[in-house]
């Protein structure tokens, strides 16, 4: 199976929020990551394939092993999420004041 | 650009609140939600009922650029002019369920009001989906339409 994830998906999830929290403050091999957690060691690794699928980690080999780190511009996307839903309300709320500063001139 | 309307949305939490101060006394922003043709006009959509009473409800239909029809409903449950609107609102034929909003007008100092927009979701999961919305196919229809309101300006 080799789905695209989704990235709001990924994150909807709170042991990979966790994930990501403990991740950002500096880059570590999946056994340390795992060892943050109480979850068993396959459900982190497989919470880490999701997260590095849908490029909110990013991997980096370091002699024999791989450490995981933020990828700050993924993440930052993610943050502006609410963007799009607050630009479209902005847009009819100024099409409503326009509209009502017209019909005030107008009465 | 100016950001005249904020959203707080806090995660993990299944509401959000949309707050904007316009440049307007409260009596016609109030007007702008109560009058079938000038609803049409900022929501974008066709108004087919608008029943602005306690029990009341209302239904919109709006058709995109392709001709496709998407319809939209609610029960209004409180109903004070220039004070408050509570409401249901739900997006038909999609699996996003109803939502309740709460819609309270507020009168500023002279000539200026301002609308709080608290909005209830079934879960945090709901929310999360909806708000992402306008990303996919929503942001391509709210352009659209902006284009159609610029092009009938000029």
């Amino acid at each position: 199976m080799n789905l695209r994830r989704d990235v709001f998906q990924a994150i909807a999830d709170p042991t990979r929020r966790a994930i990501l929290l403990l991740v950002a403050s500096q880059s570590m091999t999946a056994g340390v990551i795992a060892s943050n957690f109480d979850t068993a060691r396959p459900t982190v690794s497989k919470h880490l394939q999701i997260l590095t699928e849908c490029e909110l980690l990013e991997q980096e080999q370091n002699g024999r092993e791989i450490y995981y780190h933020i990828n700050a511009k993924k993440m930052k996307e993610v943050a502006d999420f609410i963007e799009p839903f607050r630009t479209m309300w902005d847009d009819r709320f100024n099409k409503l004041e326009t509209i009502m500063k017209n019909y005030k001139s107008i009465t | 650009m100016e950001q005249k309307t904020k959203i707080n949305a806090e995660d993990g939490k299944q509401e959000l609140v949309i707050t904007r101060e316009f440049d307007l006394p409260v009596e016609l922003l109030f007007k702008a939600y109560v009058e079938a043709e000038i609803v049409e006009q900022w929501m974008g959509t066709k108004v087919l009922k608008l029943e602005n009473k306690k029990h009341g409800s209302y239904q919109f239909e709006t058709t995109d650029t392709k001709g496709n029809k998407y319809g939209f409903n609610g029960t209004i449950h409180e109903f004070s002019p220039n004070l408050k609107i509570t409401r249901t609102f739900e997006m038909e034929n999609t699996p996003f369920g109803i939502q309740l909003e709460f819609l309270e007008f507020e009168k500023l100092k002279e000539g200026t009001s301002k609308l709080i927009m608290h909005i209830v979701y079934r879960s945090v999961e709901n929310r999360d989906q909806i708000l992402q919305l306008p990303f996919a196919q929503g942001i391509n229809m709210a352009h659209n339409r902006l284009q159609d309101i610029v092009n009938k300006l000029r």
